[in-house]
């Protein structure tokens, strides 16, 4: 029988070692499901982690798809993240995520044609405004009537889809559109594009963003009394009430934060890469955020790690249907195995292996 | 978008560098983009069953390559863009909301063609626009549904409020109060394109309201199973849904893209290939009526395909006037039709419409 | 009338039927003190195997059964990575949704727009012509009163039971359930492996009974809906079957209203569903006089035994 010690710290080695032994894994498990599928499972892995960086055709194309999107992923789960440090539990992003994009681009598109290169940056701000908009609805519930945030967060997706979807077919369409719906190219205009910052790079200013986040979190996290704060309420709830952290203020500032990132994103996003909004402008990225908030074990350094790496998942996944016409689906189940291999293995860094001779429970 | 011309310009370069050595041999290649799953059963599986008939036509002459469930937007750009990196020839995007990224890509690669479905944006001499006169077919249905109906309430599910549906709407409703001048119509639109479950319960509500034949402008077969079991009747949407036959499917409109593509690579590789805006009906076999079943008496089934014909042949617009908005407005005078463009962008419902389009 | 009373509580009863199957299962699950983002996964895979059985066998039961096989096989991943590996609850969930909309969509392929067998009512024509309750209560297949009978079963064990008191016991404080010698890791896993059954049961009813195909993604959320409703229940059985009826109520009415042409904008109609379960929430929970959440104290924390 074999069980688990739990290791005083963390193994250093493990740390690294994991995740690394997880890919590894991956790798056989998903060349099994590929050669069952009847590919060459060597080619098809080779595909999905090598083409997008080294592949002498595509990689000098692919290689800055990265940046752009492991972006929005990077700086939506950083905001989830500090969250999720203090126990508060944001499933909502990808709501921010279109409110920030809406009211930027509504703003942007008030001003129009006007070519103001102040129009750009007020409407970050009015992004970020209305990713923390929509953000404070679970966060004064959650405060003033101690509703879930965690169900209010989700729903409000929802609701945030059907105000995009009127958007788009409604009072932000296109007037020169010939009645289709989806409004005004907001990437092609100047003043209100997001503009790649340094050629060639897929550096946009959401990009940029993206990394400040990574680093304000970190220095927040190692140096800041509120760091300290969430990481004592995350932990132990009760001693963080008698250090005297209030609970209140801190869900009003983890929502807030987790808000304004993510609208900040979807802005950047309507104004750069998507270019417009239209019924079906948000992808998920909300939802695949979570996912790399825990993959990045909450650490900032780590979540700009798993954000690359779910980025080249989908732009290896991508080149693998081109190339080898593996199926859209069969590579959404290779991220879920890796995933899986990622979280599980996670268990070496905080466990050691013991054989037991006693059965324990 | 804009800010990757650049790095595009690198790896037109670098693919360009990369082809001419086996360029003669190699075949034509042509890449598919889909936003959905082609086992949506619908829109996307429609296009892929057209991509396999093209495919099979030419055969070694041809290589296909294909992506699915693609985002719109930036991810669509970066699909299209490796396609071509890859030796793709041709770009096939099949949903409205590529137009951006086509045109973003098009003019990076001046030398291969584009065929966007749905769209009006022809930015580059080498994008074309495709889309079928689906209105034809639903004016077909639409005429059936006006006969069908003996509580004179015809439902119908809409997507959203976008001209294509509105268009639909417009022509099936015109045709049914054509042959029966009591019938009304009940709209839901559900607002997405794709939740079966979702759809079920609108034809249930539809049906609730008093409908007794569902229209429908989503692809799934929710609302046949939920016909089966009320008793009323649907139309096939998209492909036949011939598991439903002969009730409570009592006819289709089948979306057939095959001949269009054979012919539009066919163009391509001859060299013939001119940027267009084809918007094809019965008229080509872009749509194709499927079997009117059982439950339609004969007489009906003869003026429905008498209706079919007449459309194909040019002899008669389903959008003949006069016609008038629904606030009484005249929109066509008699014996006039419209322009493809304003009917491309068709934003209104037509007099006799209870329903009011609020966006 | 513009909305028929009737046909509205028979409709709220179907609407609801499969965000009730899936959220009892995930309550039980969260009882425990596991938290599993999944469930749109294990619908999804109930649904696509729910589907296989029934064009292969021919028989409605089977394909129900094999959609609980399903989605309990799906949730035997999360159980073994997050008991014995440890792993993150919410990011396993979360790939195991991811995992599960790929794996079905593989195994579905060749399937969809076969002819399925009828689903049958269970009572007798009769029964169901008698006015106003005829329709509401006696109108529906089996599944819809399995998940009735589901909520009930699942309140019985969890109040009236040892089994259940166990099980609260470990969702509340795993320590000292473990103190107490029972077999936290053991319990847990079984209780998973009941969400899973449940999710799949949910998808094949979606897949058999309700859709009659198998369509790539067909859920289309269902699983997430499933998720808040076992929130806005405070974790209580019969709160969720109101929730589910709340939710799918206000669904089915407003497509009603729709249709009935009242003049209210589409996207406020579409949005009312999640607008009026948050509201409802809010307003239960803000009433101070009782224990407004009793989310179980141990939900999504990782238990080791230490000893």
């Amino acid at each position: 029988m074999i069980r688990l010690e739990k290791r005083p710290t963390p193994s250093r080695a493990w740390n690294i070692g994991a995740p690394i032994l997880a890919v590894v894994l991956t790798m056989i498990a998903g060349g099994v499901m590929f050669a069952l599928l009847g590919q060459d499972p060597v080619e098809a892995i080779r595909v999905i982690f090598w083409d997008p960086l080294f592949h002498e055709r595509f990689a000098a194309f692919s290689r800055p798809q990265l940046l752009v999107k492991a972006g929005p992923l990077i700086l939506i789960a950083i905001g989830l993240a500090l969250g999720f440090r203090a126990g508060i539990w944001n499933i909502g992003a990808e709501g921010q995520y279109i409110m920030g994009a809406l009211f930027g681009a509504a703003f942007g598109l008030a001003l129009y044609p006007s070519e103001s290169p102040l129009i750009f940056p007020a409407m970050v701000i009015a992004g970020a405004l209305g990713g923390w908009a929509w953000a404070m609805i679970p966060a004064i519930l959650k405060t003033r009537f101690r509703t879930n945030e965690i169900l209010v967060s989700l729903l409000l997706v929802y609701v945030a889809e059907a105000i995009l979807a009127s958007a788009a077919t409604g009072w932000l369409r296109n007037p020169e559109g010939m009645g289709f719906p989806g409004s005004r190219d907001l990437a092609r205009h100047p003043g209100t594009d997001n503009p790649e910052v340094i050629a060639g790079t897929g550096m946009h200013w959401g990009v940029i963003t993206a990394f400040i986040a990574v680093i304000a979190a970190y220095v927040l996290l190692n140096r800041h009394v509120l760091g300290y704060q969430i990481k004592l309420a995350g932990q132990a709830p009760r001693a963080a009430r008698f250090a005297g952290v209030n609970p209140g203020r801190l869900v009003i500032l983890c929502l807030g934060i987790s808000g304004v990132l993510a609208g900040m994103a979807g802005l950047f996003e309507v104004s750069g890469p998507a270019g417009q909004i239209t019924i079906d402008f948000n992808v998920g990225y909300g939802f695949t955020a979570i996912i790399v908030a825990f993959l990045g074990r909450l650490h900032p350094i780590g979540i700009l790690l798993a954000g690359l790496l779910m980025a080249l998942t989908y732009i290896g996944g991508e080149l693998a249907q081109l190339m080898l016409g593996v199926p859209a689906s069969a590579i959404q189940a290779f991220q879920g195995m890796l995933l899986f291999f990622l979280l599980a293995l996670d268990v070496l860094a905080n466990y050691r292996i013991k054989r037991a001779r006693e059965v324990v429970a | 978008m804009k800010h990757l011309k650049t790095l595009l310009a690198v790896g037109a370069v670098a693919a360009a560098a990369a082809l001419p050595a086996t360029a003669q041999e190699e075949p034509f290649t042509v890449g598919f983009i889909h936003v959905g799953s082609t086992g949506d059963m619908g829109w996307s599986f429609t296009h892929d069953q057209g991509r396999i008939a093209m495919d099979e036509h030419f055969g070694d002459a041809v290589e296909t390559v294909m992506a699915e469930s693609v985002a719109e937007g930036a991810d669509a750009e970066r699909v299209m863009t490796q396609m071509i990196l890859g030796g793709a020839d041709m770009i096939v995007a099949t949903s409205f909301g590529f137009g951006p990224a086509v045109n973003a890509v098009a003019e990076q690669f001046p030398d291969v063609y584009f065929e966007h479905a749905t769209g009006f944006m022809r930015d580059h001499p080498n994008v074309s626009t495709y889309n079928a006169r689906f209105y034809e077919g639903r004016a077909v249905t639409g005429h059936i549904a006006g006969h069908m109906t003996e509580s004179n309430i015809v439902g119908y599910i809409g997507s959203y409020p976008i001209p294509t549906v509105i268009r639909g709407m417009n022509s099936a409703f015109l045709h049914a109060r054509e042959v029966n001048p009591d019938v009304e119509f009940r709209m839901i639109f559900v607002g997405t394109w794709f939740d079966p479950a979702l759809e079920a319960d609108a034809a249930q509500a539809l049906i609730d309201q008093g409908a007794d034949v569902i229209l429908q402008h989503t692809d799934s077969t929710a609302p046949h199973a939920v016909s089966q079991e009320a008793g009323t009747f649907a139309f096939g949407q998209a492909s036949d849904m011939a598991q439903f036959k002969p009730a409570p499917r009592i006819t289709s409109v089948i979306d057939n893209w095959g001949p269009f593509y054979i012919d539009r690579v066919q163009a391509a590789m001859d060299g013939t290939w001119e940027q267009q805006d084809a918007w094809e009906g019965f008229a080509e076999e872009r749509i194709i009526l499927g079997e009117i079943t059982g439950p339609v008496p004969d007489e009906v089934r003869a003026s429905a395909l008498a209706l079919r014909d007449s459309i194909a042949s040019g002899e008669y617009h389903p959008f003949t006037g006069p016609i008038n908005m629904q606030d009484g407005t005249p929109w066509l005078a008699e014996g006039e039709t419209p322009e493809d463009g304003p009917l491309a962008g068709m934003n209104f419902f037509v007099e006799g419409i209870t329903a009011e389009l609020q966006n | 009338m513009i909305v028929d009373p009737i046909s509205l509580m028979v409709a709220l009863i179907v609407v609801s039927t499969p965000l009730l199957l899936a959220a009892i299962g995930e309550l039980v699950v969260e009882k425990s003190g596991v938290l599993n983002l999944g469930v749109e996964g294990m619908m999804i895979i109930g649904a696509v195997t729910g589907y296989i059985a029934a064009v292969e066998t021919g028989s409605v039961t089977l394909a129900f059964v094999a959609g609980m096989i399903g989605g309990l096989l799906l949730s035997s991943i999360f159980a073994v990575l997050t008991q014995l590996l440890l792993s993150n609850q919410v990011a396993t969930g979360l790939a195991l949704t991811l995992f599960g909309l790929g794996l079905s969509a593989l195994l579905g392929v060749g399937y969809g727009g076969t002819p399925m067998p009828p689903v049958r009512d269970i009572f007798p024509q009769v029964m169901q012509d008698i006015p106003v309750i005829g329709p509401i209560l006696f109108g529906h297949s089996a599944m819809i009163y399995l998940a009735v009978l589901l909520v009930a079963a699942v309140w019985y064990v969890l109040t009236h039971t040892r089994a259940g008191l166990v099980l609260r016991a470990v969702g509340e404080s795993h320590e000292a359930a473990h103190a107490l010698g029972y077999k936290v890791i053991r319990i847990r896993m079984l209780a998973i492996l009941f969400g899973g059954a449940c999710a799949g049961l949910s998808g094949a009813f979606l897949s058999v009974a309700r859709v009659q195909n198998w369509i790539d993604g067909m859920t289309a959320g269902a699983g997430w809906i499933a998720l808040a409703l076992v929130v806005f229940a405070s974790w209580k059985p019969w709160r969720l079957l109101i929730g589910a009826y709340l939710f799918g109520g206000i669904a089915a009415l407003q497509l009603r209203l729709q249709a009935a042409e009242i003049g209210v904008p589409v996207a406020l109609l579409d949005a009312s569903p999640y607008l009026i379960t948050i509201l409802v929430l809010a307003v239960i929970s803000s009433d101070k006089s009782r224990l407004a959440m009793n989310a179980p104290a141990a939900l999504g924390k990782v238990f080791h035994a230490s000893s």
